[in-house]
């Protein structure tokens, strides 16, 4: 159990990050280590910590604590080994993994078992204080859970910041004979990884939340739609909700009440569109994922035509915490309108990368410098893209922002899923506008003009800019064209590609124009 | 233990060829799901590889849908391939994350090993080079994926062995 003796214990994250990065490689060689030195090791596959600039992280069970070691690669297993049985020391040492700063700074509701836990244990799930919040559901019913939920000031984590307990409560009031729970689990955007990360380090709390608001509303089937670039995540959503099933907590009867719920996992098709809540509807239902005009909203007319909440993973993680320790405890923390925690996570050129959940209200400065450590090469930060590729992108002299839903809109951005994607000072932003108008042009789903020709049309103009033709003119055509994109679109895939083009061009005007001129401003 | 067991799977599976008879238990299988068309091809695919047209007109037939509705979902969803990709499929992210760790830059390398462009299947079919817009490793970034296994933290010596390994 400890580092003493014959016997040693090790966790290890099997997150799709940390295997991308040789997890799996530096288990098989603490296990083959061990073998060599006639030590029995108890291997524990759990997700990540979060500090994915320290992946692969080993972590050793000791008397006072887990010890952090990391980046490990498999040139450095065998010499950690001996030093978890002798002293401890190795220059991969951080010490105690929950005295590290970058840990300790964190406000943990939503991600507090994630890295800790084995993710396929219900039992280790349970050991941690899992399904407690699902008991106090089952003891409130279902007219208390939505006001707890409505109390505690929890927003869509998916982007737009919808109130979660209107959308439920709506939902909860519908007459219907069936109603549904349909988890968004399509994170697309560039820059985000909490939901793949909760999905594959704590998939109970994905199905506890689900469940909470199935008990909530009234519906007895819910769905996970899980983006198909998540193999891992769907292949632990899927042995989860196995286990669930099993376990009693899913089925004809939650918990061994009257209440009968449960789960299916579905695999989206490659459509960053299908990240729009009724796009993905649409896709559930076995058609093109075009959007629907709203309204009428899911909550009346949802999936098959029946109520249904719809919520993010995210937003469906944070309610066991809620349920558990009451609204007040949630919503203590945060700022405005913009209660409890964000998980942010950092990414791109950034030296320290990963997930950081914090209280609304620490500022997009201290995020980037402080936290993330500036870039990953050293060099200047000149841009920020927050809230995914529709996103603004926002200059050093925006670093005062805080991070909330009203001060980002105040300043033409958007916080979206929490993504933040650090650029250094060889970012061209007249590049980075094509490419947010070709994304949308690639991935609209052609219901609307706007977003489907107005991409293509928005590419073109900037490619008119950059090669110095009318620059003037084309510029004033490029802000029309947002304009209308803006205004005219049916979902936030046109409506919201604006953000990054027009951040860009206003923040970064130098970037605008011939190759040549571009070339001269930098030097 | 295995690690390689249930995850990403890092082996390519090797594909059926086309058969009716198969197709037809695929469907009869899971017709009764509630929307069951992307689970149906999403099954196709990983029986045969891709989707062939011959699929189209039994998934209709199934589904009480017209040939039409099910060629418009085929062809609306990036993962779904009308035509067998290469014996391996290297996807670079070139997402904005990755973008900002240069992943252009190595995109066109594996290009130019490979000799061919972003989309295509070399003559020999041998390799599949694609896009993917996000793999969630954005704080590993630049990333891949080979035959369904990640790769984080890409540089020109990471890349120059994938591109041998697909090569082999």
């Amino acid at each position: 159990m400890s580092g003493s003796g014959n016997s040693l214990r090790i966790y290890l994250s099997r997150d799709a990050a940390a295997v991308a990065v040789g997890a799996d490689d530096v288990a098989m060689a603490l296990l083959a280590a061990a073998r060599a030195r006639g030590v029995e090791l108890d291997l524990v596959r759990t997700g990540s910590r979060g500090m994915l600039w320290l992946e692969p992280l080993v972590e050793v069970a000791t008397p006072s604590g887990r010890i952090a070691y990391g980046p490990v690669t498999v040139a450095d297993v065998a010499s950690l080994l001996d030093a978890a049985l002798g002293d401890g020391h190795h220059p991969l040492r951080h010490g105690a993994t929950a005295e590290m700063a970058w840990l300790k700074r964190q406000t943990r509701f939503t991600f507090a078992r994630c890295g800790v836990i084995d993710p396929r244990s219900i039992d280790d799930y349970r050991a941690h204080g899992g399904f407690k919040g699902l008991e106090t559901a089952l003891a409130l019913g279902a007219d208390a859970i939505v006001e707890e939920v409505a109390k505690s000031g929890l927003r869509g984590r998916g982007g737009a910041g919808f109130p979660t307990g209107i959308k439920w409560r709506t939902v909860a009031q519908a007459k219907a004979a069936q109603k549904y729970i349909v988890c968004n689990a399509d994170e697309g955007d560039s820059g985000t990884f909490a939901d793949r990360m909760i999905m594959e380090g704590d998939p109970f709390i994905l199905i506890e939340g689900m469940t909470i608001a199935g008990l909530a509303v009234g519906a007895t089937k819910g769905f996970i739609y899980i983006r198909s670039e998540y193999p891992h995540a769907i292949a632990a959503m899927t042995a989860a909700v196995v286990a669930a099933r099993r376990g009693g907590v899913l089925g004809g009867s939650v918990g061994g009440s009257s209440h009968a719920f449960d789960i299916e996992v579905r695999t989206g098709a490659g459509a960053y569109v299908c990240g729009e809540e009724t796009s993905l509807l649409e896709s559930l239902e076995g058609r093109r994922g075009q959007v629907r005009a709203k309204p009428p909203l899911p909550a009346h007319h949802g999936l098959f035509g029946q109520p249904t909440v719809i919520n993010n993973v995210l937003s469906f993680a944070a309610v066991p915490f809620i349920l558990e320790e009451g609204a007040k405890a949630y919503a203590d923390v945060g700022m405005g309108r913009s209660r409890g925690t964000m998980p942010i996570q950092l990414a791109g050129n950034v030296r320290h990368g990963g997930l950081f959940e914090t209280a609304f209200g620490v500022t997009l400065g201290e995020l980037v410098d402080d936290i993330g450590g500036g870039t990953a090469s050293g060099r200047a930060v000149r841009a920020v893209q927050v809230g995914g590729p529709l996103g603004a992108y926002f200059p050093q002299a925006l670093f005062d922002t805080p991070f909330d839903y009203e001060a980002f809109a105040a300043r033409d951005g958007l916080i979206g899923h929490g993504g933040i994607v650090v650029f250094d000072d060889r970012v061209d932003m007249a590049h980075q506008a094509r490419f947010a108008m070709e994304f949308c042009s690639l991935e609209s789903c052609g219901k609307c003009t706007p977003c489907r020709i107005g991409s293509t049309r928005g590419v073109e103009t900037l490619d008119r800019i950059r090669a110095g033709i009318d620059p003037a003119g084309n510029v004033a055509l490029l802000r029309d064209l947002c304009a209308t994109m803006k205004f005219g679109s049916l979902c936030a895939l046109g409506g919201f590609t604006p953000y990054p083009v027009m951040s860009a061009l206003k923040y970064f005007p130098e970037d605008f124009g011939p190759a040549a001129a571009r070339l001269q401003a930098a030097e | 233990m295995d690690f390689h067991d249930d995850e990403g799977g890092a082996n390519r599976p090797s594909y059926e060829p086309w058969s009716e008879a198969r197709a037809g238990e695929i469907i009869a299988e899971l017709r009764s799901l509630d929307g069951a068309t992307l689970p149906i091809l999403h099954a196709l695919q990983e029986s045969f590889g891709y989707v062939p047209e011959d699929a189209v007109p039994l998934i209709a037939a199934a589904l009480n849908l017209s040939r039409a509705e099910v060629h418009g979902v085929v062809t609306f969803y990036h993962d779904f391939r009308r035509e067998p990709a290469g014996r391996h499929v290297l996807k670079i992210c070139s997402a904005e994350a990755c973008q900002a760790m240069g992943c252009q830059d190595l995109a066109a390398r594996a290009e130019r090993a490979l000799g061919i462009a972003m989309g295509e299947t070399s003559r020999d079919g041998q390799v599949t080079l694609e896009p993917v817009y996000c793999l969630g490793l954005c704080a590993v970034a630049p990333s891949a994926m080979i035959d369904g296994r990640m790769v984080g933290r890409l540089d020109e010596t990471r890349l120059d062995a994938l591109v041998a390994e697909v090569r082999r």
